[in-house]
């Protein structure tokens, strides 16, 4: 694995070799000599690890991502209310609380 | 104990407690020095008396400089044991070479601090060493005060009381780590650093009982925490998601690899009260700071231990920091 | 929705999310014929199961096997004793990464030859070490350089700059390894005295950025010739929990793969430029060896023939000590990494071996088996 974290791109300098990141409002200078001089641009989400950008993070890849993560918890939470409601039904205690209403 | 004293000694955690026991206080012994708090507690109950030495590098950083660290470390000392400070004496010693003005700078920064505590420097001492012997400039400062509430201890906590911290952690530590050489950051971070006596004397006149106290210096909460589950023999369990921490000291922490509870705080404290006091002690705090919170409380699951409670229902062991805190590559 | 930085750490340590996972695990794991056990490779990933309780959150019958951890603690004694010699010579300055600093070598660790006034410098990016080199003309720099894949290229940066800029006082001594290797060492050890057939891996959480630099192609084989399906995950909680669910599923499904989980930043072929650099300045050993595993063929690199002049290893052989110094020898940590016992089978599991005085690879590294059995251990 080894401690790399997701930055945003905020200057490139004008060879190329260094590009300023920031990370939560910290900001640091990386190295870009391990990438290609087309690959990054200004605005770039990028990973960072010991002072160089490894690599460029794929939008639509990431976004993708967190749309799953959200249908998963839908599904999750239709479940959920499907089970509560099933035991909701089948709860004696309520049927005869029920069978009160009813005779009042 | 290792042969040669290395720099992890000097961390405030493990290895620091372990030469202090193994050295100074098997020489040392008496119940005073024995009890471990923040400043010791003299004259039957009447006086708080502390010291501390400050070598911190760089000597100038965002929020501070070593002066303003040096008089609120002595007077956070004795303000985390309820009380005053009073007198304080400051001895520096200064490596040849060094800037006259800037040793002004720093005075003038000591007495600013000491105004918001109220307190005075009687005595010192000066003394010039040849290049290289110390690092530009170390302070050493003892102070004296006056207890304004009695009883503060770290061993007595107990199950079900709560433990707040007075603002966001890590600011100190992160400040240190982005100003220093070889590590560029650029942030708008600042030192937390600052004097507590205020914040103490507004929660003594709200009339709470306060159990314990403590700034958390070296070793950070973390290292608080630690003691006080130790000292006690109770369980601190952390609600992990309510420590507040600033996005920014999230940022070189995750930049670095640090946790922000071990990284080491000089104006933020951790208080412990009864869980009926907790909302009172709340209010009170939010008044300086709105990022204090309740983080913890007390329990007997395992003792001596400090658990963290992550939201999603599992738990691990927070633990006394150990070794120098370096950036990490894995 | 356009993508914020935060949503990269938030989405991906969501506590929601993570919940949801380990129930969908839950679900799959019921389908399972027998309990399968995960092999996670990286210490990163180690760190991460341990630091959100990931095992709290996993059926019985998914379990961890911790993977080697961390580069640097995989390194042999002798080779932790070249950095500590290393320091020791007259006008060196030896630069070296944090993760170095406590690993104890036969005389002690680089903390303890600084403590004895040696020249030992921790920096963040190798390219620190250009700046120490102009400001010491007089003094050897020497680059202790550490990492599996994820970090070779930076070093291989270095080396380029050096010889761009002709900065005659930087030198290096490579112990950079590779992950594969490993991994095939575990399941399908070569070493005739070495009982790799009764190993319980049974498949893979791959590293997530060794991947990003060689690309997802490396682990192809694994499936292919080794049954062994492999997932290669990011290291958010999130990421780790969704890797899991990946790899219950193939086994459910009766499907033996290559997947990436890690899809926002792995791809099959990685960063080529990364590659091409280390191709160029470095050349595979016939062996290397990894404390607690031994001889893992083809897994370590070195400086190519040409560029000999740079390298500490020829330039200091004559201090430099070559026997090989084999772990003490009730250290079962080779058993432990291929699933073969427990920490807590060892003898000197938490008495002569704990994190303070590590005698074994899988105590010397925070992310190891046993510093991680010894660390939370009531509580897993």
């Amino acid at each position: 694995m080894c401690l790399s974290i997701p930055s945003k791109v905020v200057k490139i300098s004008d060879d190329k070799t260094m590009c300023t990141v920031d990370t939560m409002g910290v900001q640091r200078d990386a190295n870009l000599m391990m990438m290609d001089d087309e690959d990054i641009v200004i605005g770039d989400y990028v990973l960072l690890h010991i002072g160089f950008v490894m690599n460029k993070i794929d939008e639509d890849e990431a976004l993708a991502s967190i749309d799953t993560y959200r249908e998963i918890l839908e599904v999750l939470d239709e479940d959920d209310k499907k089970r509560a409601i099933l035991e909701d039904d089948e709860c004696e205690a309520r049927g005869e609380q029920y069978a009160q209403e009813i005779k009042s | 104990m290792t042969k040669t004293v290395t720099i992890a000694h000097g961390n405030g955690g493990e290895e620091n407690n372990e030469l202090i026991k193994k050295i100074f206080y098997k020489h040392f012994e008496n119940d005073i020095l024995a009890k471990s708090e923040d400043a010791a507690v003299i004259e039957d109950g009447k006086l708080a008396f502390t010291t501390d030495s400050f070598t911190v590098s760089p000597l100038f950083f965002p929020g501070g400089d070593i002066g303003k660290l040096a008089v609120c470390g002595t007077c956070n000392d004795l303000a985390m044991m309820g009380a005053k400070p009073k007198y304080m004496t400051c001895s520096v010693i200064i490596e040849e070479g060094f800037s006259t003005r800037e040793l002004e700078k720093i005075v003038k920064s000591m007495k600013t601090e000491l105004e918001i505590n109220g307190a005075i420097v009687v005595s010192g001492d000066t003394k010039v060493v040849p290049k290289g012997a110390v690092d530009k400039l170390f302070i050493n400062t003892t102070g004296i005060g006056q207890i304004e509430h009695k009883g503060i201890t770290a061993s007595g906590l107990k199950e079900g009381m709560s433990i707040l911290v007075s603002r966001d952690v890590g600011a100190h530590g992160a400040t240190i780590f982005a100003a220093r050489e070889g590590i560029e950051l650029a942030s708008s971070l600042q030192t937390d650093c600052a004097s507590l006596y205020p914040q103490v004397k507004a929660l003594i006149d709200a009339g709470i009982h306060i159990v314990a106290m403590r700034d958390a210096t070296r070793g950070g909460v973390s290292a608080v925490l630690n003691e006080w589950a130790k000292s006690s023999d109770v369980c601190v369990e952390v609600t992990e998601e309510s420590i507040p921490v600033q996005e920014e000291v999230r940022g070189i922490c995750e930049m670095l690899g640090f946790e922000a509870v071990d990284l080491a705080n000089e104006g933020t404290f951790v208080l412990c009260v009864e869980k009926a006091d907790e909302a009172k002690a709340l209010d009170v705090l939010q008044r300086t700071h709105t990022t204090s919170t309740v983080i913890a409380t007390i329990s007997e699951q395992h003792k001596g231990k400090v658990i963290l409670n992550s939201s999603w229902g599992t738990k691990r062991f927070l633990d006394l920091p150990t070794g120098e805190l370096l950036p990490r590559i894995c | 929705m356009g993508l914020e930085l935060k949503h990269l750490y938030d989405n991906f340590r969501d506590g929601d999310t993570i919940k949801a996972y380990a129930k969908i695990i839950a679900e799959d794991a019921k389908k399972l014929k027998k309990p399968i056990n995960i092999m996670e490779v990286c210490g990163g990933h180690t760190h991460t199961i341990m630091k959100f309780g990931l095992p709290q959150l996993l059926p019985d019958n998914v379990n961890f096997i911790h993977g080697p951890g961390c580069p640097v603690c995989i390194m042999p004694k002798e080779r932790i004793d070249h950095a500590y010699v290393l320091s020791m010579q007259p006008d060196v300055i030896l630069v070296t990464l944090g993760d170095m600093i406590k690993v104890p070598g036969s005389n002690g660790s680089l903390q303890d030859a600084r403590a004895k006034g040696s020249d030992v410098r921790f920096v963040y990016s190798p390219m620190e070490c250009i700046k120490i080199a102009q400001e010491n003309e007089d003094k050897k720099v020497i680059f202790f350089a550490i990492g599996f894949e994820t970090t070779t290229p930076m070093t291989a940066v270095l080396v380029e700059q050096v010889i761009k800029q002709k900065i005659s006082n930087i030198f290096f001594h490579i112990n950079h390894v590779t992950v594969p290797e490993v991994m095939v060492e575990l399941i399908d050890s070569r070493d005739v005295h070495v009982d790799s057939y009764n190993n319980q891996i049974d498949a893979f959480l791959g590293p997530s950025h060794v991947s990003v630099i060689s690309g997802s192609k490396i682990y192809d084989k694994f499936p292919k010739d080794y049954g062994r399906p492999v997932v290669v995950t990011g290291f958010e909680p999130v990421d780790a929990m969704q890797g899991i669910s990946m790899i219950v599923k193939q086994f459910v499904e009766e499907r033996c793969e290559m997947e990436v989980q890690y899809k926002r930043v792995v791809n099959h072929d990685g960063n080529l430029k990364a590659q091409a650099l280390i191709e160029k300045y470095f050349e595979k050993m016939s062996l290397f060896r990894w404390r607690g595993l031994g001889n893992v063929p083809d897994s370590g690199l070195k400086l190519r023939e040409e560029y000999r002049d740079y390298d500490a290893e020829v330039l200091y052989k004559d201090v430099l000590p070559i026997a090989e110094i084999e772990d003490h020898k009730l250290c079962i940590c080779g058993d432990i990494l291929r699933g073969m016992a427990k920490p807590q089978e060892c003898t000197i599991f938490g008495t002569a071996c704990k994190p303070t005085t590590p005698i074994g690879s899988c105590m010397v590294s925070s992310e190891g088996a046993c510093a991680a059995y010894y660390k939370y251990g009531n509580l897993i």
